[in-house]
C-alpha cells in the first residue's frame, strides 16, 4: 500500500506492506533511528512519537494506519540545532543515564506539559506510568520535567 | 541542576551535566539495532517451548524454502563452534558443555535450537514458524530446593544430584561461638530469581570481510574485549582479527557481562553466508534467554549475647545456577559468603553453597551479584536478633559495627575492608528522619492500630573489582591518554561505560589534570580496534579502577609535559598549572598546547625523550573498595489491601570521594529503584514444568514512575585509600542497601500481629493474608 506521511516537517511517501509497524517503517524505511523498539508489546514506551498531536507507542500501529498522519519524532524537537526545552530539561537535570528510553520519555513529557502547563509531582508520575525507565529511578526524570515546566515549555 | 564552569574552575566534585547527553536527548544515538549495512541479513532463532527433551528431529526444509531465506543452521552445523565459556573456577565445579545452539537436548525454556537468516526481519520471522521440531518431552526440574530432593528429574543426566559444586568456607571458632551464646536465630530467607531487563535487549550484527580474515562484531556488552578474546577462541579466529564495536548500549546491570551463545553464533553465521547479519533480541527473549539474577535459598544462624553482640553466623546457600554455567554463574554466591559479616565486627562464620543445576535460564551478575543476597540476610537477620533481644534495630547494629579505630580490617572472611566509619551514616539517616520522635508516632499509631513501620539497613559492599588474583579475568583496567598535536585531549579507557557517565567523569579529571577546558577533552570506548585492551564496567569498578589508570597516564604526561615546557622555557624551575608550564624565576610561560606542537614537530627534544605525548598506563589495584551506608525506609500498611506505602526514603551512602554529585545520585536513585523492585514486586517464577510465567511486562511488575517514593539522598564521604582518587564506587549501592530496609520497614509494621519475617516480594496479596491471618 502506498502511504503519504508527514514526518518532522517533510512529507514521506513510500508503499509499504500492510503489515509494516509504524516504528519500523520509521526507523528502517525513513530512516529515523531516535524511536526505539524496547518491548513490542506497547508497555515500555520507548517507541513513543507524537501522531496529530497525541502521544502514541508506534510499535503497536501500523505504518497503513499512519497514512495522512502528522508525526512529531524526537529527531524532530530540536530546530537549528537548538534544543526543545524538554531535552534541555532532561540534559541539566540528568534525567538520562542509558538514554535508550529517553526518547519516548521526552516525547512523553511534552504530552504531559502540552496538557498540563505546571504538572504537580504526582500529576507527572502519572502522565509518565506508560514508559519504563531501568537507570534513573524516575526521580530526576520527574526533576527534568518540572525544570522544563517551569521554562515555560509546552 | 547542573551547573555551568568556565575553564579555569576546578571540576572534580562538581555537578557537571553529561557530555554524552546531546546524542542521547536528539534520538541521533547509535545503538546496535540503528546499524544498517548493504546488503545486511536479518536472524530470527527457534528456541524451545520446553524446559527438558529430546531432540528427534529437526525439519527445516520448509523455512528454507520460504522467500527470502538464505541458510537455516541447527545445532548440527555448529558443532564445530567451542562452548559458551565458564570464566569461573571452583575447586571439581561441574560445567556442562554448552553448545551455542542445541544439538540433542533442550535444558530450559528458550534454548536455542535453529537459526533462520533472511533479507528481511518480517521474512526471517515467517519462516521461522515453517521450522518443525519434533520433541520427546521430559520431566524437568525448577525449584533449586525441589532439584536436590532424591528422585528429582535430573537436569544433565551424567549428574543425577543436580549439584555443580559445593563450597565451604570458615573463620575464626565458630562452634565455640555458637556453645557460649546466649541465643541464636534462625531463619530461612530467599532473594528470588529476578529479570535484570535492560531497555535495550541485547543484539549483535557481525560482518565477516573474507578478504581479511576478519569479523566484526557490534554487540551490547559491558566488556568488549573479553568478548573478543572470548569468543575469537569459540569460532578459532585470530583474536588480531576481531574487531568488538559496543555502540551505545541501553543498560546492562550485569546481564551484558557476559559472552552469550548469540554473539558466536551471528559471527558463524556471517561467516557462512558471507554476508551482514542482525539479530535483535525480542522482550520475550530476553525474558526467557538473558541472564536472571539472585536465586538464593539462605539458611541463616547468628549466634549473639544478651547484650546484643554478634557472636558468630552460620550460612547454608543454595544457589538456583539454571541449566548451564554462563560467564560467572558459580562465582556469584563466593561473593555473598565474603560479605556476609556485613560492616559488623564478627570474628567466626561458617558457610556452605550447594549450586544446584535447575530447567531454568542460567543466573549470573545482576546489579549487586551476591552482594544484595548477604546484605538482605545478615540485614533482615540482626533485625531478628534485635528483636528476640528486645533490643533497638539501631542500638544493636552501633553496637556491633566494626569500630572506626579498626581500619584497614581483616575481615573473617578474608577481606580487608579498605576504610570507614559505620557508625556515621547511620547517625546521620537516623537524624533525617527525626528517629526519636518516629518511635513515639509509631507507638501512638499502634494505639490506633495502624500499622506503621521504621526498616533500617546498613550495608557494606565489595566494589571496584579488583586486584587480579581475585578475578576470572584481570582485575585492572587501563587508560591511554593522548594529547593530540593542537593540544587537544583524547581519553582512551578500557573500561565500557553504558549509562555511568564516564565521558564526563573521566574528561573532569583530564581536564583538571591538565588545566585545560572540558570540552578540549574528548573520551572513547568500547572498540577494540581503538582501545588498548581493558576489561569493562561491572562490579562498581570503572571509576575507583579505571578512573585511576585515567589518572595515573595523566602523571605520566605531565611529567613529559613538564621536559618539554623546561627545555623550551630555558629552565629546570618550572610548574604545570592551569594549563601552563611557568618559569618560576622569569614568569614566562608555553601553554600545554603550545608544548604539545613542540612535541609532535620534535625539532627539538629533551634529553631521554621521545616525541609526542601519548601514555598508556594499565593500573593494578592493591585491594577492593568497600563503600557502605544507611538506609531508612518509613512505610504505612492498608489492612484491608495489603497495599504498602513509602512515607519516606532516606539513602545516606559513602562511596568515597564524589567527583560528580548529580552522577552519584543517578547511581543512587536508579539502584534503589532496582532494589525496591525485589523488595515489592518483582519475581521471576517458573512453573513445576519449568514454564517462565513472569515472563512478559504485562506479568512481571518493574517500577513505574508513580510506584516510586521520593528518595532523599545524602552523603557521608570516606576516601578510599586503595586509589589515588578516593573513590569507593556506587552502582550497585542503592540496589544493596534497599531491599532490607522495605522488608525490615514491613516486618516492623506488621510486628503487632506477630510477624517475624517476609520473603520477598512483598506483594499486596501476601501482605494482606498476613494481616488477614492475625484478625
Amino acid at each position: 500500500m502506498k502511504i503519504t506521511v508527514d514526518i518532522n516537517g517533510e512529507s514521506y511517501s513510500h508503499e509499504v506492506e500492510p503489515r509494516l509497524l509504524l516504528v519500523h517503517y520509521l526507523r528502517e524505511v525513513v530512516g529515523l533511528t531516535g524511536t526505539h523498539v524496547g518491548c513490542e508489546t506497547s508497555l515500555c514506551g520507548a517507541c513513543t512519537v507524537e501522531l496529530n498531536g497525541r502521544a502514541v507507542k508506534s510499535c503497536t500501529m501500523f505504518a497503513v494506519q499512519a497514512d495522512g498522519a502528522r508525526i512529531t519524532t524526537i529527531e524532530g524537537l530540536s530546530t537549528d540545532g537548538k534544543l526543545d526545552p524538554v531535552q534541555e530539561a532532561f540534559w541539566n537535570e540528568h534525567g538520562l543515564q542509558c538514554g535508550f528510553c529517553t526518547p519516548g520519555m521526552i516525547m512523553a513529557s511534552k504530552q504531559i506539559l502540552e496538557r498540563n502547563e505546571a504538572p504537580s509531582e504526582e500529576e507527572i508520575r502519572h502522565g509518565l506510568e506508560g514508559n519504563l525507565c531501568r537507570c534513573t529511578g524516575y526521580q530526576h526524570i520527574v526533576n527534568a520535567v518540572k525544570a522544563a515546566a517551569a521554562a515555560g515549555a509546552k | 541542576m547542573a551547573t555551568t564552569l568556565t575553564k579555569t574552575e576546578t571540576l572534580v566534585g562538581k555537578r557537571v551535566r553529561r557530555r554524552e547527553d546531546p546524542r542521547l536527548i536528539t534520538g541521533t544515538a547509535t545503538y546496535v539495532e540503528d546499524i544498517q549495512m548493504p546488503g545486511m541479513h536479518y536472524a530470527v532463532i527457534v528456541r524451545s517451548p520446553h524446559a527438558a527433551a529430546r531432540i528427534r528431529s529437526i525439519q527445516t526444509r520448509a523455512a528454507a524454502a520460504a522467500p527470502g531465506v538464505v541458510s537455516v543452521f541447527t545445532g548440527q552445523d555448529t558443532r564445530g563452534v567451542g562452548p559458551v565459556p565458564c570464566g569461573a573456577s571452583l575447586p571439581g565445579l561441574r560445567v556442562p558443555h554448552h553448545h551455542i545452539l542445541a544439538t540433542d537436548r533442550v535444558y530450559f525454556v528458550g534454548h536455542p535450537v535453529a537459526v533462520v537468516v533472511a533479507r528481511d526481519r518480517y521474512l526471517a520471522r515467517d519462516a521461522a514458524d515453517l521450522i518443525e521440531v519434533d520433541y520427546d518431552v521430559l520431566p524437568a526440574v525448577a525449584d533449586p530446593e525441589k532439584a536436590l530432593a532424591k528422585g528429582a528429574p535430573a537436569v544433565h543426566p551424567e549428574w543425577p544430584d543436580n549439584t555443580a559444586f559445593t563450597y565451604h568456607a570458615e573463620g575464626g571458632e565458630v562452634d565455640k561461638a555458637f556453645a557460649e551464646a546466649d541465643v541464636v536465630a534462625k531463619q530461612r530467607i530467599t532473594s528470588q530469581r529476578l529479570v535484570p531487563m535492560a531497555m535495550e535487549t541485547r543484539g549483535v550484527v557481525a560482518e565477516w570481510r573474507a578478504a581479511d580474515r576478519q569479523l566484526n562484531l557490534y554487540t551490547s556488552t559491558q566488556i568488549p574485549h573479553l568478548v573478543r578474546t572470548l569468543v575469537a577462541g569459540m569460532l578459532g579466529l585470530e583474536e588480531n582479527r576481531m574487531r568488538v564495536i559496543t555502540p551505545e548500549v541501553g543498560g546492562g546491570f550485569g546481564s551484558k557481562l557476559n559472552v552469550y551463545a548469540e554473539e558466536a553464533l551471528m559471527g558463524f553465521v556471517a561467516r557462512k553466508i558471507q554476508k551482514p547479519v542482525k539479530w535483535i533480541e525480542s522482550r520475550r527473549e530476553n525474558f526467557l534467554c538473558t541472564i536472571h539474577g539472585r536465586g538464593h535459598v539462605d539458611y541463616y544462624e547468628v549466634a549473639a549475647k544478651r547484650d546484643g553482640t554478634i557472636l558468630g553466623i552460620k550460612l547454608k546457600i543454595i544457589q538456583d545456577l539454571g541449566a548451564y554455567h554462563q560467564l560467572l554463574t558459580p562465582a556469584i554466591p563466593t561473593l555473598s559468603v565474603l560479605m556476609m559479616p556485613g560492616l559488623y565486627n564478627t570474628r567466626n562464620v561458617r558457610a556452605d553453597i550447594v549450586g544446584v543445576f535447575t530447567n531454568c535460564v542460567p543466573t549470573d551478575a545482576y546489579r549487586g551479584a551476591g552482594r544484595p543476597e548477604a546484605t538482605h540476610g545478615i540485614e533482615r537477620m540482626v533485625d531478628i536478633l534485635a528483636d528476640e533481644l528486645g533490643m533497638d534495630p539501631a542500638e544493636i547494629r552501633l553496637k556491633n559495627f566494626v569500630p572506626q579505630d579498626k581500619f584497614p580490617y581483616a575481615t573473617a572472611t578474608g577481606l580487608t575492608y579498605d576504610s570507614g566509619d559505620y557508625a556515621a551514616p547511620l547517625r546521620k539517616a537516623l537524624d533525617l528522619v527525626d528517629y526519636h520522635h518516629l518511635r513515639e508516632e509509631q507507638a501512638l499509631a499502634r494505639k490506633q492500630g495502624k500499622l506503621m513501620g521504621i526498616g533500617i539497613s546498613t550495608y557494606g559492599e565489595i566494589c571496584a573489582l579488583g586486584p587480579s588474583p581475585a578475578c576470572p579475568a584481570g582485575g585492572w583496567e587501563s587508560a591511554t591518554v593522548k594529547i593530540e598535536p593542537t593540544g587537544k585531549v583524547t581519553v582512551l579507557t578500557g573500561a565500557s561505560p553504558h549509562g555511568q557517565g564516564e565521558e564526563t567523569t573521566f574528561a573532569q579529571i583530564a581536564a583538571d589534570e591538565l588545566g585545560v577546558g572540558l570540552d578540549d577533552v574528548l573520551v572513547l570506548h568500547g572498540d577494540t580496534a581503538i582501545v588498548q585492551y581493558g576489561i569493562g564496567t561491572f562490579g562498581s569498578r570503572a571509576t575507583a579502577v579505571g578512573g585511576s589508570a585515567v589518572y595515573y597516564a595523566l602523571q605520566d604526561l605531565k611529567a613529559k609535559i613538564r621536559k618539554f615546557g623546561a627545555m623550551m622555557l630555558e629552565s629546570e624551575d618550572v610548574t604545570l598549572s592551569g594549563g601552563q608550564v611557568s618559569c618560576n624565576k622569569t614568569g614566562q610561560s608555553k601553554s600545554v598546547a603550545e608544548i604539545a606542537a613542540a612535541a609532535y614537530r620534535a625539532m627539538k627534544l629533551p634529553p631521554s625523550t621521545e616525541p609526542g605525548l601519548v601514555s598508556t598506563h594499565f593500573w593494578e589495584p592493591s585491594n577492593f573498595t568497600f563503600p557502605f551506608g544507611a538506609h531508612i525506609v518509613v512505610t504505612e500498611i492498608d489492612r484491608d489491601t495489603g497495599q504498602i506505602r513509602i512515607r519516606r526514603y532516606v539513602a545516606v551512602d559513602d562511596c568515597g570521594k564524589v567527583l560528580n554529585p548529580l552522577l552519584v545520585d543517578g547511581q543512587v536513585h536508579g539502584g534503589v529503584a532496582q532494589g525496591l523492585g525485589q523488595a515489592l514486586w518483582e519475581q521471576a517464577v517458573y512453573d513445576d514444568n519449568g514454564q517462565l510465567i513472569t515472563g512478559e511486562l504485562t506479568d512481571y511488575a518493574l517500577p513505574k514512575a508513580h510506584m516510586m517514593p521520593w528518595i532523599e539522598s545524602e552523603h557521608t564521604v570516606t576516601p578510599s585509600p586503595v586509589n589515588p582518587l578516593g573513590v569507593k564506587g556506587v552502582g550497585e549501592a542503592g540496589t544493596i542497601g534497599c531491599s532490607p530496609a522495605v522488608v525490615n520497614s514491613v516486618v516492623d509494621a506488621l510486628s503487632p500481629l506477630g510477624v517475624r519475617h517476609v520473603d520477598m516480594p512483598l506483594t499486596p496479596e501476601k501482605i494482606w493474608k498476613l494481616v488477614r491471618r492475625s484478625n
